[in-house]
Formats: C-alpha cells, sequence, structure tokens
C-alpha cells in the first residue's frame, strides 16, 4: 500500500510498479502526464507524414501495410491518452494543449515526406529509433504507462520491418528506385539520430527521471545503440550513411560517429517553418470540424439513455 | 473542455476458457459504439472473442486506504491452503 | 463457355473496382476523421476492402487468363475501363456526406455477399462467407453513424439529410444489374433477393433515422460506373491512385 512518500520510494527502489491508486509525489504525476501526452500526440501527428501516401501507394500490399500501420498509430495514441487519463486527466484537455503548443511531439514529424522512399525510411530509421526508446519503457515504473508500451512494441515492430523492405525493395530495384532510396536516407539520418534528445551533458531532466524508473537509459547510451544497429542494416541495404566521420572503433567496440546539428534540432523543437503549423492545421481542422460530428453523438446518446449493443 | 464522450473500460475474452481481462479504455458516447471502438482498438490481431465495455464511473473500485481491513486479514490464515495438514505418508496425496 | 468467363470476369472486376475505390476514398480521411476512434474505424473498413479488391482481381487475372496480376488490374486501367457503380467514386465531402456513400452502399454490399454465400463459383462463394462478416461490421458503423446523425442535433440532421439527398441518385444503380443472365443461369449469382434485402435496409433505416427519403426507394438506372461510364471523379481518384506506379513501369515495390 503506498500512502506516502517513504513507501512510494520504497516500491521504487525495488523496481516495482506504481498503480494509478497509489499515492504519488506530485512531480512524478506531472512529468508522467507530460511524457505520456507527448508521446500520444506524436502517434497521432505522425500519422500525417506517411497517411499522405495512403492514397498513392505503389502496389495494393503495400497500400494495405501502410494503412495498416497508420492504423496502429491512431491507435497507440489512443492506449497513450488512455494511460495519462489513470492519472486524472481528460484526452480531450490533453489534445487542447497540443493544439495550443503547450505540449509537444516528436520533432521528427515536422520533416515533410517528399517521396515514397521517405516511407520507408521513417519505417526503418524512425521507427527503429521510436522501438529503441520504447523496449526500456516497458519496464516503466507507472504500470499503466509500462503496459501500454508493451502492447505499443508488440506492434511496433511490423512497422520497422515493413519499413526496411520498402528501401530494400528500392535499393536493389531501377537505378532511380536505388537514387529514391538514398536520398531518402540522407533525408532522415540525422533528424533519426536526434530523436533521443540532446546529448546528456546538456540534458535537464536525466537523473531525476531515471531514479524514478520513467527512464531507463540516457539519451547518448540510446543514440549509440542506435547507431551500432542501423550501421550494418545501411550495409545490407547497400546504402550509404551520411555521415563521413562514420568509422568502427574497435578499441570501444562501438561505431564512433559525427556530431549532429543541435542548431537544426533547436530549430525543429522550436516548431519553426511551415510543416510545424501545416501539422497543427491538419490536426485542428479534424479535430473542429469534427465537433458537429462528436456532439451529435453526445446528444443522439442523451436521448436514447439505454442502448442496447 | 472535454471531447464529451465518457470513458469506457473494456474487458476482453482472449479465448473459450478463460476469463474477460482488463485491456484498457475507449471514449464513445454510448455504449454499441463503444464495442465497435474497442473491436477496432484492441481485436485486430485476434486478441479476443467476447468483450465487455462499462462507463468507467459504473466501476466501484476498492479504495486503497482500506487495503488494510480489505485484504491484510487474508494473512495469517494459512489453515485454508491445503499444506498446513500434516497427513501419514500412506495417504499424503490427498 | 468463353461467354461466361467473359461475363464472369465483368462481374469480377466490377466489384473489385467497387471495393478498391471505396477504399481509396476512405484512405484520404486517415487523420483527418472527426476523432481519433474514427480513424481506427474508417481504416479497418478500407483495409477490409483492399482485401476484398485484392482477391477479386487476383481472380480476374486467373480468369483473364494473361498473366496479370493484383496491380495491373489496379493501377494499369484507366477510368474508361474502371466497373465500379458510380457511388463510390463520389468524393467524400463531409462526414454526413461519407456516411451516406458507405451506408447505401453497405447495404447493397451486405445484400450482395449473402446472396453469393451459395454462388455456384467456389472462389467468390468462399471470398463471399469472409466478405460479409467483414461487410455486417461495416453496415453496423455506417448505419449507427446515419442513424445518431440524422437523429443527434439539428445540425448533424441537416448535414445528414442533405449527404442523403446526394447521394440518393446513385444507389439505383447498385442493385440494378440487368446484364447478367448468364450468370443468373451458371448459378454463379443467386441474386433475387438482393435488391429487395437492400430496399428494406435502406427504408428501415432511414426512418429510423429521423430523415427523408427522397423517393420511397433509389430508382433502378443503368449504363453507369457499372459500364465503364464514370464521371470526372474517377479520373482524379485513378491519377492520384496510379501516379508513382505509373511513374515506374516495370518497378517493384
Amino acid at each position: 500500500m503506498i500512502r506516502n512518500e517513504d513507501q512510494f520510494d520504497a516500491v521504487i527502489e525495488a523496481d516495482q510498479r506504481i498503480e494509478s491508486d497509489d499515492w504519488m509525489p506530485e512531480e512524478y504525476r506531472k512529468t508522467l502526464v507530460r511524457q505520456i501526452a507527448q508521446h500520444a500526440h506524436s502517434e497521432i501527428i505522425g500519422m500525417q507524414p506517411e497517411g499522405a501516401w495512403i492514397t498513392r501507394a505503389p502496389s495494393l500490399r503495400r497500400k494495405a501495410i501502410l494503412t495498416a500501420k497508420v492504423q496502429d498509430e491512431a491507435g497507440h495514441g489512443l492506449y497513450l491518452y488512455g494511460a495519462a487519463e489513470t492519472l486524472g486527466v481528460d484526452r480531450g484537455d490533453l489534445l487542447d494543449l497540443l493544439h495550443t503548443k503547450k505540449q509537444k511531439y516528436s520533432s521528427i514529424f515536422n520533416y515533410p515526406t517528399p517521396t515514397w522512399a521517405d516511407v520507408g525510411a521513417i519505417g526503418w530509421l524512425v521507427d527503429g529509433a521510436a522501438i529503441m526508446n520504447q523496449v526500456p519503457l516497458c519496464r516503466c515504473s507507472y504500470g499503466p504507462y509500462g503496459r501500454a508500451m508493451v502492447r505499443i512494441c508488440k506492434e511496433e515492430s511490423f512497422h520497422q520491418r515493413q519499413g526496411f523492405q520498402i528501401m530494400l525493395t528500392l535499393a536493389q530495384g531501377t537505378d532511380a528506385q536505388h537514387q529514391m532510396a538514398q536520398e531518402a536516407l540522407n533525408r532522415w539520418w540525422w533528424p533519426s539520430i536526434m530523436m533521443f534528445g540532446p546529448p546528456d551533458t546538456e540534458s535537464v531532466h536525466n537523473a531525476r527521471n531515471m531514479a524514478w524508473g520513467i527512464k531507463r537509459y540516457t539519451n547518448d547510451e540510446l543514440r549509440q545503440n542506435f547507431v551500432d544497429a542501423s550501421v550494418p542494416q545501411a550495409e545490407v541495404l547497400g546504402l550509404t550513411v551520411p555521415d563521413s566521420d562514420l568509422v568502427w572503433n574497435e578499441e570501444r567496440g562501438h561505431y564512433d560517429f559525427g556530431e549532429p546539428d543541435w542548431e537544426e534540432f533547436a530549430r525543429m523543437v522550436r516548431g519553426e517553418g511551415e510543416m510545424p503549423a501545416e501539422r497543427i492545421r491538419t490536426r485542428l481542422d479534424a479535430h473542429n470540424g469534427g465537433a458537429w460530428v462528436r456532439e451529435a453523438a453526445e446528444a443522439y446518446a442523451a436521448k436514447h439513455e439505454e442502448i442496447a449493443a | 473542455m472535454s471531447t464529451g464522450w465518457p470513458l469506457w473500460e473494456v474487458f476482453v475474452r482472449a479465448r473459450r476458457g478463460v476469463n474477460h481481462v482488463h485491456f484498457g479504455s475507449v471514449h464513445a458516447a454510448d455504449g454499441e459504439t463503444a464495442l465497435q471502438a474497442a473491436r477496432d482498438l484492441f481485436t485486430r490481431r485476434q486478441e479476443g472473442v467476447s468483450m465487455w465495455v462499462v462507463k468507467s464511473t459504473d466501476v466501484v473500485a476498492s479504495d486503497p486506504d482500506d487495503e488494510g481491513e480489505l485484504f491484510d486479514p487474508a494473512e495469517g490464515k494459512d489453515y485454508r491452503f491445503p499444506t498446513d495438514y500434516e497427513l501419514p505418508a500412506e495417504v499424503d496425496h490427498m | 463457355m468463353a461467354m461466361t468467363n467473359a461475363a464472369l470476369l465483368t462481374h469480377v472486376l466490377r466489384h473489385g473496382d467497387r471495393a478498391l475505390v471505396l477504399a481509396q476514398r476512405l484512405g484520404e480521411w486517415v487523420a483527418h476523421s472527426p476523432e481519433l476512434e474514427e480513424d481506427m474505424a474508417l481504416a479497418n473498413i478500407s483495409l477490409d476492402l483492399i482485401g476484398q479488391a485484392r482477391l477479386l482481381y487476383t481472380y480476374a487475372g486467373e480468369l483473364e487468363g494473361e498473366g496479370h496480376d493484383e496491380d495491373h488490374f489496379a493501377y494499369w486501367r484507366g477510368p474508361t475501363e474502371f466497373r465500379n457503380p458510380l457511388i463510390v467514386e463520389q468524393p467524400n465531402g463531409d462526414f454526413a456526406r461519407t456516411i451516406a456513400r458507405q451506408f447505401l452502399h453497405d447495404a447493397y454490399a451486405l445484400a450482395h455477399w449473402e446472396a453469393m454465400r451459395s454462388s455456384s463459383d467456389t472462389t467468390l462463394a468462399a471470398l463471399a462467407t469472409r466478405a460479409a462478416k467483414e461487410t455486417a461490421f461495416h453496415l453496423r458503423h455506417s448505419r449507427g453513424w446515419l442513424v445518431r446523425l440524422g437523429d443527434g442535433t439539428d445540425e448533424s440532421h441537416r448535414r445528414m439529410q442533405v449527404g442523403l439527398d446526394a447521394l440518393w441518385p446513385f444507389a439505383g444503380e447498385l442493385a440494378a444489374l440487368d446484364d447478367e443472365a448468364s450468370l443468373r443461369e451458371s448459378g454463379v449469382l443467386t441474386d433475387s433477393g438482393v435488391r429487395a434485402a437492400f430496399e428494406a435496409t435502406v427504408s428501415v433505416a432511414v426512418v429510423e433515422a429521423n430523415l427523408v427519403a427522397p423517393v420511397p426507394v433509389p430508382a433502378a438506372t443503368s449504363g453507369g460506373g457499372w459500364d465503364g461510364n464514370h464521371s470526372g471523379h474517377l479520373t482524379g481518384l485513378l491519377e492520384e491512385l496510379q501516379v508513382l506506379a505509373r511513374a515506374h513501369p516495370g518497378a517493384s515495390w
């Protein structure tokens, strides 16, 4: 039973789970609400760059796969909003915070998807990075979030595999397709590296979140793992990673790699440029444009109190 | 400003012979659409054969403050377990 | 025999095209729906329809016997070759218009697939068993929204009536095919009850939704999309669907 800070600390120390009816420090609750909500916002905003290619998918199989993937992303958003709601917030309020830019989403989704190969690159690299972030979260101290993450991780691995398969087919296809794939890799490599956030030296909340079991590995640890995993994958694809400083370091047993453009990262996080505005505008159009539909459902339910299934 | 659609808790039976298990929640204006939403959200990969949706406000939950009086007294009543009974070897398979 | 195959091929393509064009329209809603649960629902319907289209196109390839696969039929035919009914190529409009289109389509499609379960064509009968279940759920969803919008708020009622009025003229084409006599003779089609079932489903739901049917039942029409006579809507839809595939002839994806 957790009714005070000592009991809370003991449960965290024992690497056990905090549940929704436990006492928790207000900072813990607020941090989780923000982290879970921003994760959920990322999922639903993330539907846009890839969703744009559903109508142009170049084969029926790819059309089905991409539709299923984007549908999963809506689902992930729903699982996460559900987890956040166990902490005493309402989904509608969280969406308001997204719409008014008081809460963020992953800035990776502020990049455009000009070609089909971008869909492949997102699946391979962005979902690959997301998986690396998310697997440790399955052991997050907060039960509902960890359990949502277990479900999400199970679904996410097909996302990465289908993306890699798109890239492989392109890389091994016509010259035009191969070039399309290489250019997409050139566009998505650095943004994916930066998905893990700023360097540990500059990351403010790391220590506390790690102590609370909300974060399990540091940004730089995850980033290194990602590079180590992805470079051999690029080799299988026969594509060139756009980093001239990339080299295997025998002594460390890891790849050395170049410095990301943190200025660009800061710009993307600040939401500068046309694409962030478009992402929010699309969200708002759907949300505001759909208000009459939601209201109709409520009105009908009120009129017919007992709806039998 | 809320969406106005209430929250529903979703319970799914994975297959014949097992209990309905809590899977999570959906927002819907009524029970029929809650079932449809839960079906689309939670059973895309053949996770279930039966589903219940219950308005979250209809769930009666035990108060964590009552944990002591509700659940601690079950401790120390070893006589409820077969292991508490020593019997001659010839009949110990009981 | 050859005549039956040609008629059967046309039949199969009609329904493959019906499914694909409607799936394409639904794909346009993803990330734009009134609620996340609706993004899920419309994506689900689209996926089921893509699945039906793929099975039908694959079967069409076998019947045609020229080595064409599912993607050939989807990406390498033009608007004059498509045989979908006009209703599915109509633009999405607002959510009420989309629901009007979906409901009228689903009411017909369920009656069609239920009848096809006893088709003498084993491929179509097997597909019908699965498609009937999928379509029953689609109808549950679209009928549910027809009623909720029709009997919701004043605004939703107005929009739902406008949507129904707009799509009603296209409903008549659905259960009015009159050139499939040979398929009836061979037992491929056993659809004598389809039109009646379709009309009954529609009229009951319209009343329950507090809406007014423009005319009592959709007037049967012919010479439309089933016969390859399409509106400009299909041209634009196919351009988008096919643009990438056509930019790279012979490529694999």
